[in-house]
């Protein structure tokens, strides 16, 4: 969660390195056995969990997972289909079934066109990586107004807080919508004031969100907003 | 590798002309995650060597007819500046960048798991700001401490050194006259934590003693090298933690 920080034992390890023995042992993410060792390959802090040993790693790109609600850009529109960047290695696909609205063929883009947002979810994932995304659902929609800001993916948990409770906070000090995308990208709609509060702070997330300073460089740029709000 | 007789690179005192003892390396810095823009970064100093790498991806790989089914395809890009070494040197693709470029694709396709992403690809971008001999090496080495700061998993890491022969004497890490005046050239691409070899090349002779001498001497440098490329990657992440 914390990426090991709040742990007693925080061990940075790089591509190759040895983190345990295949005894009793299971193998985890960002980890791999060869002759009976465990490998991590990523770097990263490792992670023991249930007798489980994983890497967490501190930069990683977007990896779909079915029922990730992301925050995707068109990039290409067909007939009866979009293509969506949503920050990861591959494009996904928005069918026109799959679209919120009843789209005729070859009026796709009256809907959406190439450069606009939307909320959406993955649908499905291939093992070739072929990802299929869907608009029906509550709260998925096209992003008409608001800003997108891009953050790092492996952050995202640091950016929540537990129990969502720093996303909380962040919403009632810039009274700002908030909207975190598993795929690294926040959109946020409000006033311009708490817009540019919230650019700010995911900025301080993506400069010390692997650091324990996180906190605090968050309570501090807190009391700020306030200040500007008196003023 | 004219292997001149008639230039002396050896001192009397058995010392080479730079003051470096016969199994000592250059100095070695790196700095991990220097460009901001590109997904993982490195810049490794080696000797006078100066070698920036910029990892991007994995992403959709174009034209469609270089994806691979079954794993993701390392496009590596080795390229020296023009103002790397005194001679200015055209800008461009040429042989010598071509040969490296696939060699070095070759032996990080052997440490990154490449199954993990098919029909993808990997975009790695070689740069050699300054060149002073064993800019291979180098740029290797930097190529592989930017693809663990993008977070590309790899089974190991790949660190890039040479040895070679001089005045019948077997030497580590050649400089530059040593590497146009000498007798041979071993460089080597090792994976530290395994023992394992990447890629191997030789140029010039060697006899089977030498040889086993100069991979004693490069698998002694490795295991400097790569403490050097684990220092640099934890210190991106630990330096400031207060």
């Amino acid at each position: 969660m914390s990426q090991g920080l709040s742990g007693a034992e925080q061990r940075l390890v790089t591509p190759g390195m040895t983190i345990g023995s295949l005894t009793g042992m299971r193998v985890g993410s960002g980890a791999i056995v060869h002759n009976d060792e465990i490998i991590a390959t990523k770097l990263g802090w490792v992670r023991e969990n249930n007798g489980t040993i994983s890497v967490d790693p501190i930069n990683s790109p977007y990896i779909p997972r079915s029922g990730d609600l992301i925050i995707g850009n068109v990039a290409e529109v067909r007939n009866n289909l979009w293509f969506m960047d949503i920050n990861g290695s591959f494009q996904g696909l928005l069918p026109m079934s799959l679209a919120p609205w009843k789209v005729e063929y070859g009026q796709a883009r009256q809907h959406m066109n190439v450069g606009d947002s939307s909320l959406a979810r993955v649908q499905e994932v291939d093992e070739c990586h072929n990802v299929v995304l869907t608009m029906k659902g509550v709260g998925l929609r096209r992003l008409s107004q608001g800003a997108v800001i891009d953050v790092p993916v492996n952050h995202l948990d640091r950016i929540r807080g537990e129990g969502n409770a720093n996303l909380d906070r962040m919403k009632e000090t810039s009274d700002c919508r908030i909207i975190v995308g598993e795929n690294g990208r926040v959109w946020v709609d409000g006033h311009e004031n708490g817009i540019d509060w919230v650019r700010e702070a995911l900025d301080i997330a993506k400069q010390h969100g692997h650091k324990s300073s996180f906190d605090s460089a968050m309570k501090k740029h807190e009391k700020k907003f306030n200040k500007k709000g008196d003023a | 590798m004219g292997g001149y007789g008639d230039v002396q690179l050896l001192r009397e005192d058995g010392l080479r002309l730079d003051g470096r003892k016969v199994d000592e390396m250059r100095p070695v810095s790196i700095q991990a995650g220097i460009l901001p823009a590109a997904d993982g970064s490195a810049m490794v100093t080696h000797g006078l060597n100066v070698a920036v790498a910029a990892v991007y991806g994995p992403m959709e790989a174009h034209p469609r007819k270089i994806q691979r089914q079954d794993r993701a395809v390392i496009d590596v890009r080795y390229n020296m500046a023009p103002f790397s070494t005194s001679d200015r040197i055209r800008p461009g693709f040429n042989r010598r960048s071509r040969e490296i470029s696939k060699v070095t694709a070759e032996s990080l396709e052997s440490v990154v798991l490449v199954e993990r992403y098919p029909r993808a690809k990997i975009r790695v971008e070689i740069e050699i700001l300054a060149a002073e001999a064993g800019t291979r090496c180098a740029g290797i080495t930097a190529a592989s401490v930017a693809l663990a700061d993008a977070g590309i998993p790899m089974r190991d890491m790949i660190v890039g050194v040479a040895s070679g022969k001089i005045e019948g004497t077997v030497v580590l890490d050649l400089d530059k006259a040593e590497d146009n005046y000498g007798q041979a050239d071993l460089p080597v691409g090792i994976l530290p934590n395994t023992g394992e070899i990447a890629f191997l090349q030789m140029d010039g002779d060697l006899s089977p003693e030498e040889y086993d001498l100069a991979m004693e001497y490069n698998f002694k440098a490795a295991g400097e090298i790569h403490e050097i490329m684990v220092d640099a990657l934890k210190a991106r992440y630990e330096e400031s933690e207060n």
